[in-house]
């Protein structure tokens, strides 16, 4: 059996393979050690009454779990959190497939163009975001000013219940920079040919965008999707300077209800399960889009 | 005499020069204006550092503030009494240089591996890889918090300065497809001389691949420069803070009133990171264009 997967091989090859081990060595620890050992810590820290110190934890079962599902908070947050997800993906990717898009453009200053589009995720960062409370001001800030220029009564954004949601997912889409250059990339992969044929076959923009560049384009945009997901669930910082999860619960993300769990009210047993809700919940979403994916994602080779 | 100019018209709509000439047009009436969105929370940075505070408050906002106030820079950097700047720039530096330099070592050590060398086993943890790059490092923090306590390494750098010397996954996948584009007639040259691995690694890869290595460098400052999730969690006193967490307790202190002395010192801290981008910008694109696609 173990020979099957460790078949007898050459002293000169027994030589790579432990240079190859040795090479990968710090990766493998360190996965080990801030990786894999804190996934199952955490699984195993979540069935204890674990508050401030290690040392007397009394295992507790699936109390902190049953203890999590009659908080009405915490499905206020998986909520806001799926909402933030959702938002981000439909407009955040559609956004970022228009700039690409333009940026694939042949026109003179693309390079400058695509140097600016980026520019809001370098800088992603407290800075920024201290920023983005003073654009939000409902009075004061440049964007209830320049709605009221074209005659729009601006929304309150971050501070009213309704609108903070939207506004974080506003903000968001300054910075899809990775998505965009990514989708370029895809973009600037599809053949030339397959556009010529299908403007022999007569077709226009939209049948060109619908029919050659969507399935070409599919795989990328599959990949995308799952980094943006991904992304969403990271949104610490935004939460942290702008809202603090509210006003009132509103802005109350996983991330965030996790870090007031661990450390504002130290009932770090009950952080532990949250932190593996969400795993848990990142996970069923990849899995979810790759099922979902052998439906709509088209691959060439296929073909 | 009016059909036939209209008939002129709808042809050179759908003549090739026309509809070039279109496009371009369309092309252009989204690209600026975005463009200008994108740069909008900039201008609103940089103005409202420049303004004294009662034109902070001034309806309705400039963008060009009437009175330039210089002084805000140095106010805000001296602003306030336990955050000070200068130490939390200086921890920001030491700890971005650190984890740059560590990220290269490890990454580059493991791409090598995973790109050039033969082990059984291999594909399995290069699937690893793959598995731990979508994994959000925020999800883990309450274990690797516990782990750090343990060390004694609260409230000291060491939380956010090992890891970086332990690898990336990102940057492994990064650096490996990278290393997969050298051509395997000059590895089996130097073997033919003697070389070993280390020496090819050394001599032949670590050479060719200075614009991967350089992409590398520039998304691990972005990243440091940027942190705020980990020294949040990890450090408690003035003197051990990151740019970032200053600037959040300034933001504390004022209680969101001295907006012209917070913007001058976000502003300072965004230089950094701009200059950064703006050098090095073209690595930075073909960096992100090599992980999404050519996977």
């Amino acid at each position: 059996m173990l020979r099957r997967y460790f078949p007898r091989i050459s002293a000169a090859a027994q030589r790579e393979e432990r240079i190859f081990y040795l090479f990968i060595l710090p990766w493998l620890i360190g996965l080990v050690v801030f990786s894999i050992g804190p996934v199952f810590g955490m699984l195993g820290l979540s069935f204890t009454d674990w508050r401030i110190s290690l040392d007397d934890l009394q295992f507790v079962g699936f109390e902190n779990y049953a203890k999590l599902f009659d908080d009405p908070i915490f499905w206020v947050s998986v909520g806001n959190t799926l909402y933030i997800v959702v938002g981000r993906v439909v407009f955040g990717v559609s956004f970022a497939l228009l700039l690409a898009i333009l940026l694939n453009q042949k026109v003179a200053g693309i390079a400058f163009f695509r140097a600016v589009y980026y520019l809001p995720t370098v800088t992603a960062g407290v800075a920024v975001a201290l920023v983005w409370i003073w654009i939000f001001n409902p009075r004061l800030g440049i964007l209830n000013y320049t709605l009221k220029q074209i005659g729009i009564q601006g929304p309150p954004w971050i501070f009213s219940k309704t609108w903070v949601k939207p506004s974080l997912i506003l903000m968001s889409m300054f910075s899809v920079g990775p998505i965009m250059i990514i989708l370029l990339a895809g973009l600037q992969g599809v053949p030339k040919e397959l556009y010529e044929s299908a403007e022999i076959d007569g077709a226009g923009h939209w049948d060109k965008f619908a029919n050659v560049t969507l399935p070409m384009l599919s795989p990328v945009l599959f990949f995308v999707i799952i980094i943006s997901v991904v992304s969403s669930f990271q949104n610490f910082t935004e939460i942290r300077v702008m809202t603090e999860g509210g006003p009132g619960e509103s802005s109350n993300v996983l991330i965030w209800y996790l870090w007031e769990n661990a450390f504002i009210f130290l009932q770090l047993g009950i952080a532990a399960a949250v932190a593996w809700i969400m795993f848990v919940i990142l996970m069923l979403l990849t899995g979810a889009q790759f099922w979902v994916g052998r439906r709509w994602v088209y691959y060439e080779a296929e073909a | 005499m009016a059909a036939r100019k209209r008939r002129d018209q709808v042809n050179w709509r759908k003549s090739i020069e026309g509809r070039r000439a279109i496009g371009i047009i369309v092309t252009f009436a989204l690209l600026i204006p975005l463009g200008i969105a994108f740069i909008l929370p900039f201008i609103v940075m940089v103005s409202t550092a420049l303004k004294p505070l009662n034109q902070v408050f001034a309806f309705p906002p400039r963008l060009i503030p009437e009175t330039v106030q210089w002084e805000n820079f140095a106010d805000g950097w001296y602003g306030y009494g336990y955050v000070n700047f200068t130490t939390c720039t200086w921890n920001s530096l030491k700890i971005t240089v650190n984890n740059i330099i560590g990220n290269m070592v490890s990454c580059t050590l493991a791409a090598y591996a995973f790109a050039r060398l033969k082990a059984r086993g291999k594909n399995f943890f290069f699937a690893v890889v793959l598995a731990t790059m979508l994994l959000p490092n925020e999800a883990l923090v309450v274990p690797q918090y516990v782990l750090f306590n343990r060390f004694g390494w609260l409230d000291t750098h060491l939380p956010l300065m090992v890891p970086p010397w332990f690898g990336w996954p990102f940057f492994i996948f990064l650096l490996r497809q990278f290393f997969l584009t050298i051509p395997e007639e000059l590895i089996d040259a130097a073997k033919i001389d003697g070389a070993g691995h280390a020496r090819i690694l050394l001599q032949i890869f670590i050479p060719l691949s200075k614009p991967a290595l350089a992409t590398l460098a520039i998304f691990a400052f972005i990243g440091n420069w940027n942190n705020f999730f980990g020294p949040l969690l990890y450090l408690r006193t003035p003197d051990v803070q990151t740019l970032p967490v200053c600037l959040v307790q300034y933001q504390g202190a004022y209680g969101n009133t001295e907006w012209h002395l917070m913007m001058a010192v976000a502003t300072i801290a965004v230089i950094p990171v701009l200059l950064v981008f703006v050098f090095g910008q073209r690595y930075f694109v073909e960096g992100i264009a090599t992980s999404g696609v050519k996977g």
